[in-house]
């Protein structure tokens, strides 16, 4: 599904190398979970495969589905199937969060040459979604990230996934600021989305979110490389050893 | 209170105002005509503003002086009209002329609504206000072209609100010639515990100057709510005179899309204790386009709370003008008092001019005053593009997220997404050119 071959990329302003050459390969129907410590290039390997601006790939490739999504836009990425779960999802005062998510919708179905939503037939769809994440009407209503506290962003996240449906899931940090109680409810919302033909990449430095939603592979990624794949107890290998173990085994 | 004694008007902004005035003729009789005259004074007193005018610094008032008007094409509308569905009473002016045969009739429970034009009594409630509040706005700062309006003013309406009326005053102007030059002035008076809606939408002529006056008694509520009209070669000086009695409520919106000249001045007066008042605006420019607010607030009364929120949209060379003042009076204390302007440059070709002041005489208060300008925020743009929303749809809901916090501030939800509904409008036309 996703295929990544030999990527290298730096800042588009500096010189300095963040991603050394990644071969990653996530098949339909599969979690893999990258790990890793800070600066390792986790996040930046979210935002190259999403298509931020900012970066520059100097080497290598990447295909999702086989087609070559580096010189698409994002939203191009989007509608091909790529969709980011942020890790700090952005705040859009004066937007409904309904509104939006339709607006969204439609235009990767715009996009793909599919029909459009009826505003009937999303409210029905979003109004099922939404329940299973406890969103409530009022926070469908409220402005887009405005005024959720951490768990809702996340939730939210979760929301707009799986109402765009994409082919490949990346999850950033999607932990982070998240209590116990709220990570349970958004993995669960993660594992209802996981299918043959979905594949999942959840990118994450502590291994608790993967107590929740289980990997089938392991990656762990050290100075802009993965220099080490197994399955699921590599996680239980960095909570127990840390990071440097594995770096020094590489 | 320290202040500067104003300079003396220069020769050339004298004469100014004599030609002006020599063009113009002053209308007689009735209880309006005193004011007429003291106003006339002002204007010979001050002069016209020149471009030299420390207040005039950041736009030029050569065209709103000027003896004859810029001619502004005619604009065809095709949008359905702003506050078309909305309930209320309307009252019609094509080129700055009352139109009775488009007008509902003036009456409505809690309100008395009377023409300018028509009002020639000795004795009426608007001689205390008319003239007068715009001529407590002429200190510190001077506003000759307010005291232009008053003497010379040939329309506007007078109300006053006794209760609390069932739908809401709309005063809709139309520009249908191409030379228009028109002086409106309306006076609002709100009595103790009444309530007025006040919509206004629509260019009134190629220039207008209008004038508002608005006194609001004490526990007495004023929401106005304004659309200034799409035609793209308009010139516009306006002033809202306010004073806010105790427990009263103040509330202004303005929404501003193209024009090439606008200049919109509020002077607010709190002058009774627990009165609240804010004032917002929203605009959008693209191309020729000029927009001034100038706005002064000042606290002369316990316990009262002020808000300025104005936000501008600016591209293709567009130009944003925001001097906005709060001054707390010594014995002022408790004053809350917030101001912020913003603007959002789409292109490196648009500029924003922003002289954000604060003066303070009293010691238990609090002020913020703030004011930025920038470009889209390239992470949120990431963001809705990464949702599958093309660039340009995305820079929209972007700009309306920047705009929010001023809209905001109008209370009436109906009202708020009626508003929207322009900018989202301006914007999916600009999306499709």
């Amino acid at each position: 599904m996703l295929e990544i071959k030999n990527l290298h990329v730096k800042l588009e302003d500096e010189d300095k190398a963040i991603l050394k050459g990644v071969d990653l390969t996530v098949e339909a129907g599969k979690v893999h979970a990258i790990m890793g410590p800070n600066g390792s290039g986790k996040s930046t390997l979210s935002y190259v495969l999403s298509g931020r601006d900012g970066y520059e790939v100097t080497d290598g490739s990447a295909t999702l589905l086989g087609e070559d999504i580096l010189d698409m836009e994002p939203e191009e990425r989007a509608a091909a199937g790529m969709f980011l779960a942020f890790q700090y999802p952005v705040e859009i005062p004066g937007v409904g969060n309904m509104t939006f998510l339709r607006s969204a919708v439609n235009a990767q179905r715009k996009a793909r040459g599919e029909e459009e939503m009826s505003s009937t037939e999303f409210l029905k769809v979003i109004r099922e979604k939404a329940k299973d994440l406890q969103i409530d009407q009022d926070m469908l209503k409220r402005p887009v990230n405005v005024g959720f506290s951490g768990g809702e962003k996340k939730r939210n996240e979760i929301l707009q996934m799986a109402m765009l449906e994409p082919k490949l899931c990346i999850l950033d940090e999607t932990d982070s600021g998240l209590d116990v109680d709220a990570m349970k409810l958004v993995s669960e919302g993660v594992n209802a989305l996981r299918s043959p033909d979905r594949g999942f990449l959840v990118i994450t430095h502590y291994q608790r979110l993967l107590d929740h939603i289980k990997p089938d592979v392991v990656h762990i990624m050290s100075d802009g490389k993965i220099v080490k794949t197994g399955g699921p107890e590599l996680a239980m290998e960095v909570e127990t050893h840390g990071y440097q173990d594995l770096k020094e085994g590489a | 209170m320290a202040m500067l004694k104003p300079k003396a008007p220069e020769p050339r902004a004298l004469d100014l105002a004599e030609t002006r005035i020599a063009a113009l003729t002053l209308p007689e009789g009735g209880w309006a005509e005193p004011a007429r005259r003291d106003a006339l004074s002002r204007v010979r007193d001050m002069g016209l503003p020149i471009a030299r005018d420390e207040y005039w610094k950041y736009t030029k008032p050569d065209t709103l002086t000027a003896v004859e008007p810029t001619p502004a094409a005619l604009f065809e509308d095709d949008d359905a009209p702003v506050f078309g569905a909305f309930d209320r009473l309307k009252i019609v002016f094509v080129d700055g002329v009352f139109d009775a045969d488009a007008s509902d009739d003036l009456a409505l429970e809690g309100i008395e609504i009377e023409r300018l034009a028509e009002s020639r009594a000795d004795i009426h409630w608007a001689k205390d206000i008319y003239g007068t509040l715009e001529a407590r706005g002429q200190t510190p700062v001077k506003r000759p072209l307010a005291a232009l309006n008053t003497a010379f003013a040939t329309d506007g309406v007078l109300i006053r609100v006794t209760g609390k009326p069932s739908k809401p005053v709309s005063l809709i102007y139309h520009h249908k010639s191409e030379a228009s030059d028109a002086i409106l002035h309306h006076v609002v008076k709100v009595e103790e515990g009444a309530e007025l809606t006040l919509l206004e939408n629509g260019p009134a002529a190629a220039r207008v100057n209008m004038g508002l006056e608005v006194d609001v008694a004490d526990t007495g509520v004023f929401r106005h709510i304004r659309a200034q009209g799409r035609d793209h070669e308009r010139r516009a000086a306006t002033h809202i005179f306010g004073r806010l009695g105790r427990e009263s409520a103040f509330k202004s919106f303005t929404l501003t899309a193209n024009g090439v000249l606008t200049r919109n001045e509020v002077v607010l007066e709190l002058t009774g204790d627990d009165a609240i008042a804010h004032v917002a605006g929203a605009c959008m420019g693209d191309g020729d386009f000029h927009h001034d607010d100038t706005v002064f607030v000042t606290h002369d009364a316990v316990n009262c709370e002020s808000r300025q929120v104005y936000k501008k949209v600016l591209r293709n060379g567009a130009v944003g003008v925001f001097q906005g003042k709060i001054l707390v009076e010594a014995g002022a204390q408790k004053t809350d008092g917030y101001q912020i302007s913003q603007s959002l440059l789409l292109d490196d070709d648009s500029t924003f001019q922003a002289k954000p002041e604060l003066e303070i005489y009293a010691d238990d208060v609090a002020c913020s005053h703030g004011s930025t300008s920038g470009a889209i925020d390239e992470e949120a743009l990431f963001y809705l593009r990464s949702r599958g929303l093309q660039k340009a749809e995305a820079t929209d809901y972007l700009t309306l997220a920047f705009l929010a916090e001023a809209v905001q501030e109008i209370d009436d939800e109906d009202l708020q997404a009626e508003i929207v509904e322009r900018i989202s409008a301006w914007l999916f036309r600009r999306r499709a050119k």
